[in-house]
């Protein structure tokens, strides 16, 4: 094989720019036993390359019968119909719970004097209930007063 | 399919995913692993294999990605530890043995590259693969992949170079 193909060959490998032809060819040249003194510093290049092609994909495939990922209509249409149930649980729940009916009956009283009466014990009654609650906070003022003593 | 025929379509191409995947991780379990992962991933594709144009380019864009997210993660996860071939090199005293040795240079230095020149000559000079072909893989132009595969061959060149000047680099 000519030497300067040879070399010209290389430096298109360099760049990049030779066929896969050409690079069997550098190969298959670089893996013979004759090469010429000043292109032994390739050698260990394209001897790795052809070397490393022939590792080998030793383990074992682990194969199981496809599960297949797409799934069957059985289990979309399971899908909707839950998906649809779910749905319209929700929605009832929260239609009901939201027309309550407000009519309670709390009673009416017609009479405006009775209806009066009613409404003053009521009201007297409040403010019993609330002048218990003050009564029971008085011993705070005791706070107070001790700590008006203490800053002044 | 079933599983004969699927190893039939899966055979030539096999170890080609088996030493790209250890091309870019390096260790050969990690790459049996990836190949593995890839391969049941194809198995369970099955139905849809006949769709595609070459079931051997999609093998190997999963391939790609695959191996580049387990990077990613063990980046992300702190795991520093490169695999170097904790074989114990002995002085070669005939040949062969020292052509290995200078095998085992380039080897490391290739695996220094970074990943996507890796994948490149890898592609281009282990498997001969056309630059149409990577291209698609690689999702780059063949342009780009000529400017890549050019500098990785002369970092190969130059790295060599220097350790066969300095001695073990």
């Amino acid at each position: 094989m000519a030497l300067d193909r040879i070399e010209n060959l290389i430096e298109k490998y360099f760049d990049a720019k030779t066929t896969i032809a050409e690079e069997k060819e550098l190969k298959a040249y670089f893996t013979s036993t004759n090469v010429a003194q000043h292109l032994e510093q390739y050698k260990p290049i394209f001897g790795y390359v052809y070397q490393a092609k022939q590792e080998q994909f030793k383990a074992t495939l682990p194969l199981h019968k496809p599960h297949s990922n797409k799934k069957s209509p059985m289990t979309f249409w399971l899908s909707v119909a839950a998906s649809a149930t779910v749905f319209l649980g929700v929605g009832l729940f929260t239609y009901h719970s939201f027309n309550q009916p407000e009519t309670q009956n709390l009673g009416e009283i017609n009479d405006p004097e009775i209806a009066f009466r009613e409404t003053q014990k009521a009201l007297n009654m409040i403010s019993e209930q609330v002048n218990k609650g003050i009564g029971s906070m008085n011993y705070l003022n005791e706070y107070q007063q001790s700590k008006n003593k203490i800053f002044k | 399919m079933n599983q004969k025929e699927f190893m039939q379509l899966v055979n030539p191409f096999k170890d080609k995913v088996f030493r790209v995947a250890k091309r870019l991780l390096v260790s050969t379990e990690e790459a049996e692993d990836a190949t593995q992962e890839v391969l049941v991933k194809l198995w369970n594709r099955n139905e849809t294999l006949g769709e595609y144009k070459s079931v051997e380019a999609v093998a190997m864009t999963m391939t790609k990605n695959y191996c580049l997210d387990q990077l990613k993660s063990k980046r992300a996860g702190n795991l520093t530890i490169v695999h170097n071939n904790f074989t114990d090199r002995e002085a070669g005293l005939h040949k062969q043995a020292e052509d290995r040795d200078t095998w085992q240079w380039v080897e490391r230095i290739m695996n220094d590259l970074p990943e996507q020149q890796r994948l490149i000559v890898q592609m281009r000079d282990v498997e001969e693969m056309e630059f149409e072909e990577i291209a698609e893989i690689l999702e780059m132009t063949e342009q780009a992949i000529r400017t890549a595969l050019s500098r990785a061959r002369k970092t190969i060149r130059e790295n060599l170079l220097k350790t066969h000047r300095y001695g073990i680099g």
